[in-house]
């Protein structure tokens, strides 16, 4: 088997993988596509090129969490839907205030949650949050009954187009209101 | 408030002032009772509803309403009274934590409203960000992510052999096979009553048959031949065919009974 010569047929072999890969693929899994392997800045510059090549196209490459893939532009979603039109039931509120509170608060416990939630959280609800492999656990908290800490995991940056957890919108930042604003009148 | 006369009656009495207090029809209840997920999210909702300034919450009238829901709550799901009535037995804790007299000498007493007014400042926080995730573009739902078909092969590399020990595994099948030759228990591969049709047919046409052209010596190994023969005795034990020789060493001949 001859090897790509020139940077087109680098290109192609890149293209040709990340078109037919299941999930994204890292830096790493693309350097192995080359027996000789290929230098970082030239991988990430072919990346950019093909990024390019693609802008007038129904396919765009983005970057994600785990790696590249490539996606249809978000103008054919409400197209694209209608194939599989049995769509998924709205997340419940429990559900997405739970994941918000990993997302943002991470690592964080059963008990940080419902401290936040002020209700005791349905067990099957963190299942159903790890079997979606949006949320693992990653450890144990060092106090009586050694409670499993919770985070949110690649799978769900990926899930949702992010390439980090600093993507997620802001938080609102509350701590500003230190005691000195919380002036309250004492008769209310 | 508006300072128009209410033309209401309650019980036949004339009703002149709306309530002063924060009033919420009880049969307005059970619709949301649902939707609550929890008493921070009830609190919420009901300051939110009566904008209520959240860093001065009227403990009184926020307990009163919210002692409303809990009450209608416990009548109708009482496993989810549990979380409600710990905040209701907060609520009144803060609120006759407030009637006590301050000390002044300490002035850096907290508001006992503070705690709370965190818990729920930071739900609220939560509740916002929960929202927003569900609008994101997710995965299976508003994002198609492409997969061109490929027949995911893995390349298999075969496994190096020497041809020695190609040889010695030959030898082995060779002396394992030498184990077998001697008993080998061959499944009969012919049948008698099979045989015993077809000479039966060959009757029905040719009436009698010399005996000896019943067998094709020639083509017909030693098996069949043989099997053959046992087809014709178990014919004649059984009736189907006769069989006569008019003298010593003269033709056998074979025909139907029927």
């Amino acid at each position: 088997m001859s090897e790509a010569n020139n940077l087109q047929e680098l290109k192609n072999i890149i293209e040709a993988a990340l078109l037919t890969s299941h999930q994204p693929l890292s830096l790493e899994d693309l350097t192995r596509l080359f027996s000789e392997g290929i230098e970082r800045p030239s991988l990430r510059m072919l990346l950019d090129e093909l990024k390019l090549d693609w802008t007038e196209r129904t396919l765009e490459l983005v970057q994600v969490a785990s790696g590249y893939r490539f996606q249809a532009r978000q103008k054919f979603t409400p197209f694209l839907t209608r194939l599989n039109p049995e769509k998924q039931g709205k997340y419940s509120r429990a559900l997405l205030e739970t994941l918000a509170i990993i997302a943002y608060k991470q690592p964080v416990t059963r008990g940080d949650i419902e401290e936040i939630r002020g209700v005791a959280i349905n067990p099957n609800l963190i299942r159903q949050l790890q079997e979606r492999d949006w949320i693992d656990i990653v450890g144990q908290r060092d106090v009586p009954g050694r409670p499993s800490l919770y985070a949110t995991t690649q799978h769900f940056l990926d899930d949702l187009n992010l390439l980090s957890l600093t993507e997620l919108p802001e938080m609102q930042d509350f701590s500003a209101l230190d005691n000195s604003a919380l002036d309250f009148n004492l008769q209310g | 408030m508006i300072e128009t006369p209410l033309n209401a009656k309650i019980k036949g009495e004339a009703f002149t002032e709306l309530p002063l207090d924060l009033y919420i029809p009880p049969d307005a209840l059970e619709v949301y009772l649902e939707s609550f997920e929890g008493p921070l999210d009830l609190l919420l909702y009901l300051i939110r509803k009566h904008n209520l300034d959240i860093l001065d919450i009227p403990m009184a009238e926020l307990t009163r309403q919210y002692m409303q829901y809990v009450e209608k709550m416990h009548a109708i799901k009482l496993e989810l009274a549990g979380d409600y009535l710990l905040m209701s037995a907060m609520m009144i804790e803060i609120k006759s934590r407030m009637l006590l007299p301050k000390p002044t000498e300490i002035e850096s007493e907290l508001d006992p409203r503070a705690e709370l007014v965190r818990r729920l400042m930071e739900y609220e926080a939560i509740k916002l960000l929960a929202q927003q995730l569900d609008e994101m573009p997710k995965v299976g739902e508003d994002i198609s992510v492409a997969s061109a078909y490929y027949d995911h092969i893995t390349l298999v590399k075969p496994p190096e052999v020497s041809l020695e020990d190609l040889a010695a595994a030959w030898r082995n099948v060779l002396k394992r096979a030498s184990h077998y030759e001697h008993h080998k228990v061959g499944k009969a591969e012919l049948s008698v009553r099979e045989h015993m049709s077809i000479i039966l047919r060959r009757l029905k046409t040719d009436k009698m048959v010399e005996f000896s052209e019943l067998f094709d010596v020639v083509k017909d190994g030693i098996p069949k031949l043989v099997v053959c023969f046992l087809a014709i005795l178990e014919l004649a034990r059984e009736g189907l065919l006769r069989i006569t020789q008019q003298a010593a060493f003269s033709p056998i001949y074979v025909q139907s009974n029927s």
